[in-house]
């Protein structure tokens, strides 16, 4: 690891002077010389693999008190950027009006991380592409623009099908974002210039022609907190993995759906290791919406979602598994008892 | 780590440490090292040692250490403190388990700096005078182990499981306790040895 600066946040107003004034103001913020520390899970993890490089880390755990609140009023919810994946799984409130919130949080990672990681860490979570990770790999244009991308033609099992660009095929590792993105959610950003909000489905950048920008976020901006509106009572999150527990998605749905008479009024289809981003299935919402379901109709909607998927060598049978899951969430969402 | 070596106080190696004393001579040691430390910490130098107070074990430890080492590092090198172990130093096996507060962390991923103020417990701060933790008592019961190097953190993960209330069935505690990889497959004898324990850690 390369030595750093540590210096500990007491106020957000430090904290973003503090990150926007050591960051270089051309370098995308993966790059940023100067990196908030929230939980660590990610950002120690790719310092010690070489991988980051900053030379500043603003501690912003100290912000916890004003930015750890889990606050579900009933009808409206607003968690905390600095509120902990543990403590969010297991909230009653949580649990009974948002279970696809509560069980991405919940099948992520393991007990220990969860307790130390932060749901604004979370989001900004990186990929776990192996070529990414070792930095032994010449070739790998998020890492390394213009360099190439090893996992095109490398192992790629583990890699996305959707979103995927001639640059970078590099998974979204993430749980929790394809909650967040199906239930409409905002984030609030504090930066040097005050706060902004905006559509979470905005924060994240497909790969394209630069992959080595992955939100819209800017050095020095800070996510303070998620806001969801309504309550989706009738939600879940299914993930299909290697492993049983403690492992990245191989194939993940989040579903939410508003189902009266037997007719479904709104439906809400994200997915989750497949894509290079948090993604939204909207095709597969579109189909669902207004229908009366069956397992014809979950079919129909999971092949849509999965229309233009592009698989290689080693992933393509996450086309078939994606479908299922998604076929399989539907169903499990459709029976729930709320 | 590669850091190991850069910002050492003065004189400092765990191997002698380890032969000639005992982890209380550390505080002292430590403190009289670095104030011996020619190399005085220049004020935003990122090299320069740094001044951490560790509360660990019911214990303040003054370390002057690289603003880089982690919990795990700070307990295994600098304290003498060897229990937790370094399995994947990545976050991925749970071998350097500790609690920060109530809370279960992977020590590795944790920085020295960032836990200041906490406190923290080791598989050294469970047993009481003779006594194991219960805990303890179930894994030695149950044979929980084969090579028993991931068993500390096994224990310390299992203790807070038990705690969240996670420990109901056995399915519960697979799912609870799968961050505690245990290259020697004992998972039956864990699993019962958890089993075996609760009751007592619910109990107080
Ligand atoms: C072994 C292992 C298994 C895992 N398995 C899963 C899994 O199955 N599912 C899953 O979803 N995740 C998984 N993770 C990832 C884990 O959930 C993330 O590392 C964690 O959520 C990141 O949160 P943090 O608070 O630790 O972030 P940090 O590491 O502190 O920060 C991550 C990044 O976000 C930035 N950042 C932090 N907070 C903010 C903020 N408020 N505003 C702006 N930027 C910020 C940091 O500068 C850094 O660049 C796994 C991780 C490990 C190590
Ligand atoms: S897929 Fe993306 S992250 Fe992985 S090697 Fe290619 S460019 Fe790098
Ligand atoms: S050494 Fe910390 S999780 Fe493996
Ligand atoms: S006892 Fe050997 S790794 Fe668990």
């Amino acid at each position: 690891m390369r030595p750093f600066l540590y210096q500990r946040a007491t106020d957000p107003d430090m904290a973003v002077q503090a990150l926007g004034a050591a960051a270089a103001a051309n370098n995308p913020l993966t790059q940023a010389t100067a990196q908030p520390l929230a939980g660590g899970t990610t950002l120690i993890d790719l310092m010690k693999l070489d991988v980051m490089r900053p030379t500043a880390i603003v501690d912003i755990n100290p912000l916890a008190q004003g930015w750890s609140a889990i606050e579900p009023d009933g009808e409206n919810l607003r968690l905390g950027a600095l509120a902990k994946m543990s403590d969010v799984a297991v909230h009653d409130e949580i649990q009974r009006n948002y279970p696809v919130i509560a069980n991405s949080l919940k099948l992520a990672a393991s007990a220990q991380l969860r307790n130390m990681a932060t749901l604004g860490g979370n989001v900004m979570q990186r990929t776990r592409c192996s070529y990414f990770r070792d930095v032994s790999y010449e070739n790998c244009n998020k890492r390394n623009p213009g360099s190439g991308c090893a996992a095109m033609d490398g192992v790629n099992r583990m890699h996305a099908v959707l979103g995927v660009s001639d640059q970078c095929i590099a998974t979204y590792p993430g749980d929790f974002a394809q909650a967040l993105i199906a239930l409409d959610a905002t984030v609030e950003i504090t930066g040097r210039s005050g706060s902004r909000s905006m559509p979470f489905a905005e924060l994240h950048k497909m790969p394209g022609s630069s992959p080595d920008i992955e939100t819209t976020l800017q050095p020095g901006e800070l996510i303070s907190a998620f806001t969801v509106s309504g309550r989706w009572p009738r939600s879940v999150y299914l993930k299909a993995r290697d492993r049983q527990s403690y492992e990245f998605a191989l194939s993940s749905a989040a579903i939410a759906l508003d189902v009266q008479d037997g007719t479904i009024r709104e439906a809400r289809v994200a997915l989750g290791g497949v894509a290079t981003v948090p993604w939204r299935a909207r095709e597969a919402e579109a189909l669902l919406k207004g229908q009366r379901f069956d397992d014809g109709l979950a079919q129909r909607a999971a092949d849509a979602a999965f229309a233009d998927a592009r698989g290689r060598r080693h992933n393509s049978f996450k086309i078939a598994l994606g479908k299922r899951v998604v076929a399989r969430a539907l169903q499990q969402a459709v029976t729930m008892e709320i | 780590m590669p850091d190991n070596s850069s910002s050492r106080p003065s004189g400092f190696d765990r191997r002698a440490f380890m032969a000639g004393a005992a982890g209380s001579a550390l505080v002292p040691m430590t403190a009289r090292a670095a104030a011996q430390d020619p190399r005085a910490p220049a004020a935003q130098d990122p090299s320069a040692p740094v001044d951490v107070t560790l509360h660990v074990n019911g214990k303040d430890r003054r370390l002057r250490i690289d603003a880089r080492t982690t919990v795990l590092d700070a307990l295994r090198e600098h304290m003498g403190l060897t229990g937790s172990k370094k399995g994947c130093d990545h976050g991925q096996c749970g071998a350097c388990t500790v609690l920060i507060g109530d809370r279960r962390v992977v020590s590795c991923l944790t920085l020295a700096l960032a836990a200041e103020g906490q406190e923290i417990t080791t598989i050294e701060g469970l047993a009481t005078d003779d006594r194991l933790h219960p805990m303890q008592q179930a894994f030695v019961d149950n044979d929980a182990f084969q090579c028993g190097y991931c068993t500390p953190g096994q224990i310390m993960s299992a203790i807070a499981c038990v705690k969240e209330g996670h420990a109901g069935s056995e399915a519960d505690i697979r799912e609870y306790m799968s961050g505690n990889i245990c290259r020697c497959a004992a998972y039956p004898n864990i699993v019962a040895a958890v089993k075996q324990a609760a009751p007592e850690i619910l109990k107080g």
